[in-house]
């Protein structure tokens, strides 16, 4: 059906007046008008998304801007967060308004986002790989739903649960009977350095990480699991014809087939890594200033520091730390739709590629 | 066996790769779900000792008391959201399915909308809540309120539902559209009765687990609904509502193990509401996927 046939009056046939009662004539408006009360719904509503995330953006800009002017490119490589004086007269700077001795940094912050994310992400996708792997190939069918809904269950539990959970169940755990076995048993040379030291008590940069991974595992191995079961059997068939082992199979056929929808996955899960706040801000230990020393070490990221923040930030009069906090939520922004954007190019350039016959 | 391994020497290395390959996928499926039930059953054993049945029916005092304010504050912003945000983001997918002009190409229309859609799904919640609290709750001088909490988190589900819609309006086949304008249907009757229809059991379940996400939401809650220990007013503006989140994330590290109570029933409260969604949004898909398997 081309758009053509639909974007005709659909009522034309019953409403012509010519050979209509008065009675067909009324339907006919009535489908008319339902027709438009579709259309003219349909966009508003699909203009709303739009509508609300440019506001979103404008005014976080808005509030952004005095940081930004004050703050100029040194916010980035800063690593201070004193909200300065609030007591003493606010002074004026560059015309903006701003507490005594206030001084923001963000790079702790960035890198910390950045940290975390990529230790999730690194964790997350073989095990995402993995697990689909399972599901769709080697477990039975009536152990691979329920153990598959256990998925599903696992992307639906509330992050500030997951956060309960591992500041109070798995951090403490790591830091009592893993990480002291890492750190103590690695050699000391210098790219493992990082593993070595204090293994602190189980708030930290590592002990996020792995939450984090808790959490996007379920998005990329749900879509990794629809994938592997779109691979159409016949190459995979073939290949086994030839002597190929299960293993050969999965690295030479099924793997490469839907190779750029694993990675479209993976980078929406990298998304949802940069931006998850509440499980990190329980878990990270949510210290401010600090670039974490080693990887167990408590750390903070962006999302943690805006929602850890914003309570005491709302009593500095002048709105500087306000608007410190916008600004680096406008990082935040950034990240996240540059990486949505990179996720949206992949995934609909894999779909073109991944499927090649049977989908209207 | 022997022959082979006459003739290619690489067979052991071979075997020993499947067997690993084999050893990975059901060891990275144990590394899941052993957290995940680790999680779920953490959570199960440290509320249910001192679960009382009082805590449906009392109100909170903050660190000690009942959650009767917070789960009806979770159950009215999720009717709210149902409401605000499942019509717009159904609406929006049927839009987007139906009746947006498709390029020339044969490629989906309505581009700049589907991207903004795509990005807002990927938002940091936490930046929606700040917004939500410079913009709605001081700008506008709401306070913490209903509207605002409603507002920020239908922004957030929004994008889930119309993609789940425009996914099961997808998975309805061509022909129903085209047996629909051959009988001369008229096209919003078409939709309504033929299109829409039948992926309705998939418009249920995406709004389902909407649901699921809306009541688990605590970052762009913290400040637009504020906090309150009172039943929910019904009041769009300048009152605070609380809900169960709030309690996870305010009373886990306070010093007294009544405020650990409270931290772990909430916990309780909401896997077993999120639970409740998404078994009914499992058993809608079941029992469609085998009326479908009858049908053909």
């Amino acid at each position: 059906m081309s758009d053509g046939d639909r974007a005709l009056p659909a009522t034309s046939a019953l409403a012509d007046p010519t050979r209509s009662s008065l009675r067909t004539r009324r339907v006919g408006l009535r489908h008319a008008v339902e027709e438009r009360l579709w259309r003219g719904g349909g966009r508003v509503a699909s203009w709303i998304p739009i509508a609300g995330l440019s506001l979103v953006l404008v005014v976080l800009f808005v509030k952004a801007w005095p940081a930004i002017r004050l703050n100029g490119l040194g916010y980035f490589s800063g690593s201070q967060w004193l909200p300065g004086n609030t007591y003493a007269p606010a002074v004026r700077t560059h015309g903006v308004l701003h507490p005594l001795g206030a001084s923001y940094g963000a790079w702790p912050l960035v890198w910390g986002t950045i940290e975390t994310s990529v230790i999730a992400v690194v964790i997350a996708v073989p095990l995402s790989i993995g697990t689909a792997l399972a599901l769709t190939e080697r477990l039975p069918r009536w152990l691979a739903q329920p153990l598959g809904f256990l998925v599903e269950i696992l992307a639906g539990i509330p992050s500030v649960i997951i956060g309960l959970w591992g500041v109070l169940v798995l951090g403490p755990f790591l830091s009592h009977h893993v990480y002291p076995y890492v750190a103590n048993n690695l050699p000391d040379v210098w790219g493992l350095r990082y593993f070595k030291g204090s293994v602190g008590y189980g708030e930290g940069l590592l002990t996020s990480g792995l939450v984090l991974a808790l959490m996007i595992v379920p998005i990329i191995a749900a879509t990794t699991r629809d994938l592997f079961l779109q691979v159409p059997a016949l190459p995979k068939e073939g290949a086994e014809a030839l002597g190929m082992t299960d293993a050969e199979v999965t690295r030479r056929v099924t793997i490469p087939w839907v190779r750029s929808g694993i990675i479209g996955a993976t980078v929406l899960g990298l998304g949802r890594a940069l931006g998850e706040t509440m499980a990190v801000a329980m878990v990270s230990g949510s210290v401010l200033g600090q670039v974490a020393p080693n990887i167990y070490a408590t750390m903070t990221t962006i999302a943690a520091t805006i929602v850890s923040q914003l309570d005491s930030a709302a009593t500095d009069a002048t709105g500087f730390a306000i608007s410190n906090l916008a600004e680096s939520g406008l990082i935040l922004a950034a990240m996240s739709i540059v990486v949505n954007v990179a996720a949206r190019a992949i995934v609909r350039r894999s779909s073109r590629l991944a499927a090649p016959v049977g989908r209207a | 066996m022997s022959i082979v391994t006459q003739s290619y020497p690489k067979t052991n290395l071979r075997r020993a790769r499947s067997v690993f390959y084999r050893g990975f996928s059901l060891l990275a499926l144990a590394l899941v779900a052993g957290p995940a039930i680790w999680l779920v059953a953490g959570v199960v054993v440290e509320a249910v000792p001192h679960w009382q049945w009082s805590v449906l029916t009392t109100l909170s005092q903050g660190t000690s008391g009942g959650l009767e304010n917070a789960l009806l504050g979770t159950l009215v912003l999720m009717a709210g959201v149902l409401v605000l945000a499942g019509g717009v983001g159904v609406l929006t997918g049927i839009y987007l399915s139906e009746l947006v002009r498709p390029r020339r190409n044969g490629a989906p229309g309505g581009g700049v909308l589907r991207i903004a859609v795509d990005v807002l799904s990927g938002f940091p919640s936490i930046v929606l809540g700040y917004v939500g609290y410079v913009a709605l709750c001081v700008g506008l001088h709401w306070g913490y309120s209903l509207l605002a909490a409603l507002i920020i988190l239908s922004l957030m589900v929004v994008p889930y539902i119309a993609k789940s819609t425009e996914s099961a309006l997808r998975q309805v086949p061509t022909n129903y559209r085209e047996g629909a304008e051959a009988l001369g249907m008229p096209v919003g009757y078409a939709l309504r009765r033929v299109v829409i229809k039948s992926a309705l059991p998939g418009i249920v379940t995406g709004l389902l687990i909407a649901l699921a996400v809306a009541g688990g939401e605590t970052a762009p809650l913290l400040y637009t609904a504020g906090a309150s220990n009172n039943l929910p007013t019904f009041a769009f503006l300048h009152q605070p509502i609380s809900y169960l989140t709030y309690y996870v994330w305010t009373d886990y590290n306070q010093p007294t193990p009544q405020a650990h109570y409270v931290s772990y029933d909430a916990a309780l409260i909401l896997i077993v509401l999120v639970l409740l969604l998404l078994v009914s949004a499992r058993l809608i898909v079941a029992r469609t996927q085998r009326h479908a398997e009858s049908t053909r």
